[in-house]
């Protein structure tokens, strides 16, 4: 659990280590699906993370409240995530993140829906899905299939499905932590969920594909 | 299949997350809503999406590796000390 912001701040402040200890912990896992966005592995996403907590401490005396500590700590880790990627010069897909709409990407395969020239029913399905099995839903496996597609979605979309879907933050919260337009978090999350779905419908109702 | 004609399949199944969003706008929501009552297929998509985003949430967040809560204790402690 986390503190209201201001009591969380006026805490670290004081140097209590339990309620830094906490917020370390619940932010870590959002903190590094976004710093995986910008970075080549896992292992340089931790580092940033490292310093991003190092440059918070270092600034926390200036943090004024004007956005919430949350949002202000997801600033300094793209920053900090931006930075390093620059001094490293490996080309991070900046404009796939901040203009999804450029490359289109359809939610289902079109050769699953009738040509629009169809004369009864253009754009209709032509293999429509078929329910899936309930019963197997729950299984490990197929928590295993979700997490392995979601480790397979472009960087911008597995951040967005990650934040929104995993860990339960707001559409706000993630807008602001990517510095997101509405639409375009939209687009990526409707893209993550959409890949997700397909690849769970591949695994328990394949003869669909 | 029925007439869904102001809205095709295809285009429906682009929609849905701005549907469950709430952003749709009125006219959009009546011809999805209407879509979506007269076709099984768009159904079982949409319910197949709202079984995506559940099953999604039941995914447990990955854990601060112990190594790097301890590098980020020190850091925290070597701060106090300074400020």
């Amino acid at each position: 659990m986390t503190l209201p912001d201001d009591a969380l701040v006026a805490a670290l402040r004081a140097g209590d280590e339990e309620a830094y200890s906490a917020v370390v912990r619940e932010w870590h896992a959002g903190l590094l699906r976004v710093a995986r966005i910008f970075t080549p592995t896992r292992a340089v996403a931790e580092e940033v993370v490292q310093e991003t907590w190092l440059r918070v401490l270092g600034a926390l005396d200036r943090f004024e409240g004007r956005s919430s500590l949350k949002t202000w700590v997801f600033r300094i880790l793209v920053n900090t995530a931006k930075t390093r990627a620059q001094r490293e010069s490996r080309s991070i897909p900046f404009s796939a993140l901040h203009d999804p709409a450029r490359v289109p990407e359809a939610a289902v395969d079109p050769d699953r829906f009738l040509p629009d020239d169809h004369p009864h029913h253009p754009g209709g399905w032509a293999s429509p899905p078929r329910a899936l099995p309930e019963d197997r839903l729950i299984a490990g496996e197929t928590r295993e299939v979700i997490e392995r597609a979601i480790e397979a979605l472009p960087a911008s979309q597995r951040a967005v499905i990650s934040l929104r879907d995993v860990e339960g933050w707001s559409s706000d919260e993630v807008r602001n932590a990517l510095d997101l337009s509405e639409v375009n978090q939209r687009v990526l999350l409707h893209r993550a969920r959409a890949r997700v779905r397909q690849a769970l419908e591949d695994y328990l109702a394949p003869e669909n594909a | 299949m029925i007439d869904t004609e102001s809205l095709s399949c295809q285009e429906l199944v682009e929609l849905v997350t701005d549907y469950l969003e709430g952003a749709l706008d009125e006219r959009d929501l009546r011809a999805f809503d209407a879509h979506l009552a007269a076709c099984d297929g768009c159904t079982e998509y949409l319910e197949q999406m709202r079984t995506t985003i559940r099953l999604v949430g039941t995914l447990n967040p990955k854990d601060l590796s112990k190594d790097a809560e301890t590098v980020l204790l020190e850091a925290f402690r070597g701060w106090t000390r300074t400020s």
